[in-house]
């Protein structure tokens, strides 16, 4: 039994409320030096609102922070790194036109001396990066670098600044596997240096494994603590969620007529993107189609093709056995092809509009949202509110400006849109991504009831789980080409492995062979 | 005479850095805020009330670098009024900046007919004169060109010069780069990205207004209404073609005043004759059009650059 003589820091008491919504209810605990205290909790527990407030970027209604027993001022960023604390944030602080370098240095020295002192400040970056390894060049534009990478530079920034207690917002979100076994090395490498973790995350398999002690969170209020040796996945699941968490069951799927016919469909090479290769595929009514594939394989071109964003230069598209000369996402619309986007920021949502905005952005001029040329603002409100409690949005209200809200009920809101239009054809690109277990449970299921009631359900996803879990049929693609369908249990994992990684198709992929000779 | 000759000449030279020089000044202004993430609009008013400030300090029996100062002085004062609106209070700055524009300028107008209500042609002052420099000065084509000019000259290319290496080999200038990428980088590291901007603007707007002083204390010698005449937006669009950078924003401002050099040139020669000379003062802008358009192709904008800083917002 390992024991936490010296206390870091401590919570007391922190409250924080924005607008009407209280992201943060009386929270308090605290840090013990070389300890990992995962923070865990669903999307929009207040996980990252606490940890802006610790590190003076948001002043707390109440409640005080204190970091080797002294009291920190509110608000002031300053404070907490002079104190010790280093934050990772989940959204990086990172200038992309700046370098490696310049981005770590970046006020490390007061404003007004002399000089930068590069060439030391290289030296360091340099020795820190062997050390931790943490390989990162420090000359390198941090907009040319790849995530882990832009990581790599943000936990550097913090132990440059020889931080005594690290805050993760989140930091595996963005990681391949392989690049969080690294980042796990080097913070276990840190912590026997006697540095003190805060891991903020809701995957719970991170969490067991590199945690000593957990702190849920549920709805902005502290439900527990426990040490990680007391506890086990599912109970962890069970205390965040307020419930055991269960997935939905599957029942077999009861195909019908074909609704959607792409066949030898193929589009150009968009930069590194692939296009498609002469793709033909099927969704029948009543079945969910997963489409298994490594990141940038064509998927993008796949689910632009059947929103409509991109048309086919070779290939014809047909609706219900009847061919669609002129495609555009107008007419996507139109025909019942409703779209939950790969990015919910970028083409999911307007961020600064409310959610009654969000919640007819597809079908603003048509009925019931729109009469005559004018907008309805109270039956578009009504909708609005009607998909916030159907789909369990929490939010403070559909006037809310939906960039207020966290992923998960942001995502809620895109499906509640998507659903209750009752589509034929439901395009879910990457649907569950950066979904915490209780809404991918639910985002889940209702992606099943779509498919009951007769929807045939185009499911694109990186996550194998996900596919081989919910998917009647499913495809592989590759380089832009697409395997034959296959159903449900009929391929192990490691089967579609294999295609996934190019192999079994019946033509080798032509143009790319010479671009991949690695 | 023709264009090629007029070319290779060093009084040709000698102009057209003369007519930079307040192009400079005010440039390496505009670039500091916009370095700094804000656009300032202003420019155009605060070149004015420097140009009066600096001249009416001197016509009150001030030495000439005084007047300068106060003239610096003064465009602070407006700095400070638009960056209290643009920064803290997060303000449009496209709005405040024309309205710090025509607050400025109209300001002036007042305050020249309040201290010189009853002269018809404005009072001259013994304004900046050429100073050789010793030994550069001698270098043939060179020293009539570019070290035969006046004091005010030769310090805003010393103002070039510290600005870069402010921006970039200074933890200063580092942190004001990095405002105007993204502010909240700077903010996580406990530096104030108000401070920091505010802080830009201000003195930013003071070189501005030392831009303006030029025009009455070194390329003339007394004050006019509509004197500035645009200056200010072209320095807006210098800015751009220099792609933020100091040095490439230097040669623009004088490639810039090469083509009004040269315009008021080929108008006396036979071929400017049969043109109406309008077309010829049109030239040195459409010219920076075209040349605007290649350069600012790949430019690097401040990221943040017109982005209001909130703390605490998600």
């Amino acid at each position: 039994m390992s024991t936490h003589p010296e206390e870091v820091l401590r919570l007391d008491g922190i409250t924080k409320r924005f607008g009407e919504l209280t992201a943060n209810d009386a929270v308090s605990f605290s840090l013990a030096k070389g300890e990992v205290v995962a923070l865990l909790g669903e999307n929009g527990a207040g996980k990252t609102t606490l940890m802006n407030i610790l590190f003076g970027q948001y002043t707390a209604d109440n409640g005080t922070v204190s970091v080797f027993g002294k009291t920190l001022p509110p608000g002031n960023p300053r404070a907490a790194l002079d104190a010790g604390v280093g934050m990772v944030h989940q959204h990086f602080t990172l200038a992309d036109n700046m370098t490696v370098q310049e981005n770590i240095t970046l006020g490390t020295r007061p404003l007004f001396s002399a000089r930068l002192d590069r060439k030391e400040a290289r030296k360091r970056i340099i020795e820190l990066s062997e050390r931790f390894h943490l390989a990162v060049s420090p000359d390198a534009k941090v907009g040319s670098l790849s995530v882990g990478e832009r990581q790599r530079v943000e936990i550097l920034k913090a132990l440059y600044r020889d931080v005594r207690i690290l805050i993760l917002d989140e930091p595996t979100a963005v990681l391949t596997p392989q690049e969080t076994d690294d980042l796990f090395a080097t913070l276990r490498q840190a912590i026997a240096n006697g540095l003190s973790i805060i891991f903020i995350s809701h995957k719970l398999h991170e969490v067991m494994a590199i945690a000593d002690r957990v702190v849920v969170l549920r709805h902005g209020k502290m439900v527990d603590g426990v040490a990680i040796k007391d506890t086990d996945k599912a109970a962890l699941a069970a205390l965040m969620m307020g419930a055991e968490a269960t997935p939905p069951a599957v029942a077999p799927a009861n195909p019908g007529e074909t609704l959607m016919e792409l066949k030898g469909v193929s589009t150009p090479d968009i930069g590194s993107a692939p296009g498609l290769k002469s793709v033909s595929l099927e969704l029948k009514a009543g079945q969910i189609i997963g489409l298994a594939g490594v990141s940038g394989n064509g998927q993008a071109a796949m689910a632009e093709v059947v929103g409509g964003q991109r048309v086919p230069v070779t290939g014809s598209l047909a609706l219900s056995g009847l061919e669609i000369p002129q495609w555009s996402p107008r007419k996507a619309v139109e025909s019942g092809i409703a779209r939950i986007p790969e990015d919910r920021h970028k083409t999911g949502t307007i961020a600064d509009f409310d959610l009654t905005e969000n919640a007819i952005l597809e079908r603003y001029s048509n009925t019931p949202f729109s009469r005559g040329g004018w907008l309805d603002w109270r039956k578009s409100r009504s909708f609005a509110n009607e998909i916030i409690e159907k789909y369990d949005v929490r939010c403070p209200g559909p006037d809310t400006t939906i960039r207020l809200l966290s992923g998960g009920n942001m995502q809620k809101l895109i499906l509640g849109r998507v659903l209750e239009a009752a589509p034929q054809i439901i395009l879910a690109n990457q649907p569950v991504r950066g979904l915490d277990i209780g809404a991918v449970n639910y985002v889940h299921s209702q992606l099943l009831e779509a498919r009951d009631r007769g929807a045939a359900v185009l499911l694109i996803s990186e996550d194998l789980d996900e596919i081989m879990g919910l998917a009647d049929v499913i495809h592989v693609i590759a380089e832009g080409r697409l395997s034959p369908a296959f159903n449900r249990g009929e391929k192990s994992p490691a089967e579609l492995g294999l295609w996934m990684a190019g192999q079994g198709f019946e033509e080798p992929a032509r143009k790319q062979e010479s671009h991949h000779a690695s | 005479m023709d264009i090629i000759e007029i070319l290779f000449t060093a009084s040709f030279w000698a102009a057209a850095i003369r007519i930079a020089t307040p192009l400079i000044l005010a440039t390496m202004g505009e670039l500091i805020c916009e370095r700094a993430g804000v656009l300032n609009l202003g420019i155009e008013g605060i070149m004015v009330v420097g140009a009066f400030a600096g001249w009416m300090a001197v016509y009150s029996g001030t030495g000439l670098w005084v007047g300068v100062a106060v003239a610096f002085a003064v465009g602070m004062l407006f700095g400070l009024l638009h960056s209290t609106l643009t920064v803290p209070f997060g303000l449009s700055q496209h709005v405040v900046g024309l309205g710090v524009t025509l607050l400025a300028t109209s300001a002036t107008y007042y305050a020249y007919r309040l201290a010189l209500p009853e002269v018809t042609s404005p009072p001259k002052i013994a304004a900046f004169q050429p100073y050789e420099i010793p030994i550069l000065s001698d270098i043939p084509f060179l020293g009539e060109a570019v070290f035969s000019q006046t004091p005010f000259t030769y310090f805003a290319f010393l103002l070039v010069l510290a600005v870069a290496v402010v921006l970039y080999r200074t933890p200063l200038g580092l942190a004001v780069r990095a405002v105007g990428e993204n502010p909240s980088a700077v903010a996580a590291q406990g530096l104030s990205v108000t401070a920091i901007r505010m802080g830009a603007v201000i003195v930013g707007s003071g070189f501005m207004a030392m831009g303006g002083a030029f025009l009455t204390m070194s390329a003339f010698d007394s004050f006019f209404f509509e004197m500035v005449n645009g200056r200010g937006w072209i320095c807006i669009a210098l800015v751009v073609f220099g792609s933020w950078r100091p040095g490439k924003a230097l040669l623009g401002a004088v490639l810039f005043a090469a083509f009004d050099a040269l315009q008021i040139r080929v108008q006396q020669t036979d071929i400017g004759a049969e043109i109406p000379y309008q077309i010829f003062l049109m030239m040195p802008y459409i010219l920076s059009i075209l040349a605007l358009v290649v350069m600012s192709r790949r430019a690097e904008v401040p990221a943040a650059l017109m982005v209001p800083f909130n703390k605490g917002e998600r």
